[in-house]
């Protein structure tokens, strides 16, 4: 059963229709919320504390019971992407206990528990996928740590050789990028798109407005159901970005006396106390992207003289 | 012949004693190897509330007849059960919700064992008596302890795995539910088997010192197990020797014991984070 299941995967496909979570106590989470996606892809979840990011993590995992709706995984139910080892899930840093007394090679084997024996011995096979992963991310020196004993970047590593270990291809990572050096996020992002190649499913929750246009093809804007979904460029505009945090990111408006008054250009930074995003004439897309997207450009334009009139 | 110079060798020669040691041997290495478990998932409070709320349960199984051990059981899972899912259903937190049961429990407690006809003694449910120990409640623990023993060595790993991380066991698929109640039970049974021989208010300490010792001894677990072990086997046989000779409690001794080898555990551990401060991070 797992290996054919593994065979579907080569199209991957994640499908949330109409989710709707209701926590017993009565907090109403997330209604309505519906996007799919297809595997290769890297996929940003952006929305303000609170918009039920977590809520729909954990739907994807299946913690949670949907009140209404559904969530899918090759067409399937959650809890058979589970069994099939498919789903592979990476902490934020702050929900790990670093104290505890499991070393980085004991933290990375245990990817491999779903599909170990009762026991959980490990073979030679689960030995060989543990130092693979381990030597992936560069952390093969560093097995023997205990895991408190890493620095931040090292860290969020550990975590996601587990997920490489366990060869999850659905990959849904609580916020990788706080707290890290930009030299990581450059490796894990590297990563990921290593494993967009092979095709896998990865979702990112995160925070960091600015780096999701940089390496997310595709983004999902959440307040409490979906605002936003689709590729990057088209859902990472100003106007979908107010609607989903309202009055939560600062504003810098600079005027032309601000920057340069000779050409006439506006500089325009929304941040949500991390990277920010940059909003620049025809919306954000750095200068350096811009190549081979003029279709894009050039319909931004027309939409923003539309509304200007 | 004067008790108290007797040497210690020869209390060996005491049936009481010998059965003592059992227990206390046996006790001590399952509650020991539970609560390496308990101080790593924070339920080190849970071991108090569990223990407490066995009371009203012995009382209404001894007016009902039942064996004590099943009320306590019963009673002690209840209330773990009941917590969490007032926890779910509320806004409050885990702690918060389990100190008003467990006292509500043990309140109800008091209360049944003042208004009922039963031939239990309180000081012997809350402090133990394990010099009192009958032939067939060595054979009960000594048979729980070992089937304890086997079953959470056995599934150490997948144990380990729901304190470290649940959200991943349960993206694996584990069955972390299951495995979340196989760790309320053992713990209720642990208490259960342990009210013998420590009473109800000490068996906290056998649930809680040992692991704590053990972890500032080592950074990997399996090694943590045993000296959690060797920690509480090594107090309670010395703390059951001990008040012989003093002539005290012999539960108040055992947990004496273990929280002096804690002391002295914490004074190394200091010592030795000072020594190597800088060369390497000490948790």
């Amino acid at each position: 059963m797992t290996t054919s299941f593994h065979d579907l995967t080569r199209g991957l496909r994640l499908e949330v229709s109409g989710l709707g979570v209701v926590y017993a106590n009565g907090h109403r989470a997330l209604s309505g919320a519906s996007f799919s996606l297809t595997g290769g892809t890297i996929c940003g979840l952006v929305g303000p504390n609170g918009s039920g990011k977590s809520t729909l993590f954990k739907s994807m995992m299946g913690f949670v019971r949907p009140s209404a709706g559904v969530v899918t995984i090759n067409g399937g139910p959650v809890r058979e992407a589970l069994k099939a080892q498919v789903v592979a899930y990476v902490p934020q840093a702050e929900e790990v206990d670093w104290d505890f007394p499991v070393s980085v090679w004991d933290v990375v084997l245990m990817g491999r528990y779903g599909s170990m024996n009762f026991l959980r011995r490990a073979r030679l096979a689960d030995r060989l996928a543990v130092e693979e992963s381990l030597r992936r991310v560069s952390l093969w020196e560093f097995r023997d740590r205990q895991i408190g004993e890493l620095s931040g970047g090292q860290k969020k590593r550990v975590f996601l050789a587990r997920a490489l270990a366990q060869g999850g291809r659905l990959i849904l990572l609580d916020e990788p990028f706080t707290g890290v050096d930009v030299q990581t996020e450059e490796a894990i992002i590297i990563l990921l798109r290593e494993l967009r190649t092979s095709g896998c499913i990865i979702v990112v929750s995160t925070h960091n407005l600015g780096s999701v246009p940089e390496f997310c093809d595709q983004a999902v804007l959440l307040n409490k159901t979906v605002l936003a979904c689709g590729p990057t460029a088209s859902v990472f505009t100003e106007q979908n970005l107010t609607a989903a945090f309202g009055g939560v990111l600062r504003h810098f408006h600079f005027e032309r006396s601000t920057i340069q008054s000779h050409d006439g250009r506006s500089v325009k930074i929304m941040t949500d106390d991390e990277r920010p995003l940059v909003f620049g004439k025809d919306g954000h897309l750095e200068y350096k992207d811009r190549e081979g997207r003029e279709s894009l450009i050039d319909e931004r334009r027309r939409r923003e003289t539309e509304a200007e009139r | 012949m004067n008790l108290y110079t007797e040497p210690w060798w020869e209390l060996f020669g005491y049936e009481f004693m010998r059965e003592a040691l059992v227990v206390g041997v046996v006790v001590a290495a399952m509650a020991a190897v539970l609560s390496c478990f308990l101080i790593l998932k924070g339920w080190s409070l849970m071991g108090d509330a569990v223990s407490h709320a066995v009371l009203p349960g012995i009382v209404l199984a001894s007016m009902l007849g039942l064996p004590l051990a099943v009320g306590a059981f019963v009673a002690g899972l209840g209330c773990a059960v009941a917590s969490g899912f007032v926890k779910r259903h509320s806004r409050l937190k885990e702690d918060t919700v389990l100190g008003v049961i467990f006292t509500g429990m043990f309140g109800l407690g008091l209360v049944l064992y003042s208004k009922a006809p039963t031939v239990l003694h309180l000081d012997h449910i809350l402090f133990g008596n394990i010099l009192g120990v009958s032939r067939a409640q060595v054979w009960q623990t000594s048979l729980i302890g070992v089937g304890v023993l086997s079953v959470v060595l056995a599934r150490r790993r997948d144990l380990l795995l729901l304190c470290f991380d649940e959200r991943h066991a349960r993206a694996l698929a584990l069955p972390a539910t299951a495995l979340h109640y196989l760790l309320l039970s053992v713990l209720a049974l642990v208490i259960v088997v342990s009210l013998q021989a420590v009473g109800l208010l000490l068996v906290v300490a056998m649930l809680i010192t040992p692991g704590a010792t053990a972890r500032l001894w080592t950074d990997s677990f399996d090694w943590m197990l045993v000296v959690a072990v060797v920690v509480a086997v090594v107090s309670s046989v010395s703390g059951i020797l001990i008040s012989y000779y003093v002539s005290g409690s012999t539960a108040a001794c055992v947990v004496l014991v273990q929280a002096a080898i804690f002391l002295l555990s914490l004074m190394g551990w200091r010592l030795r984070a000072w020594r190597f401060r800088g060369a390497r991070r000490v948790p």
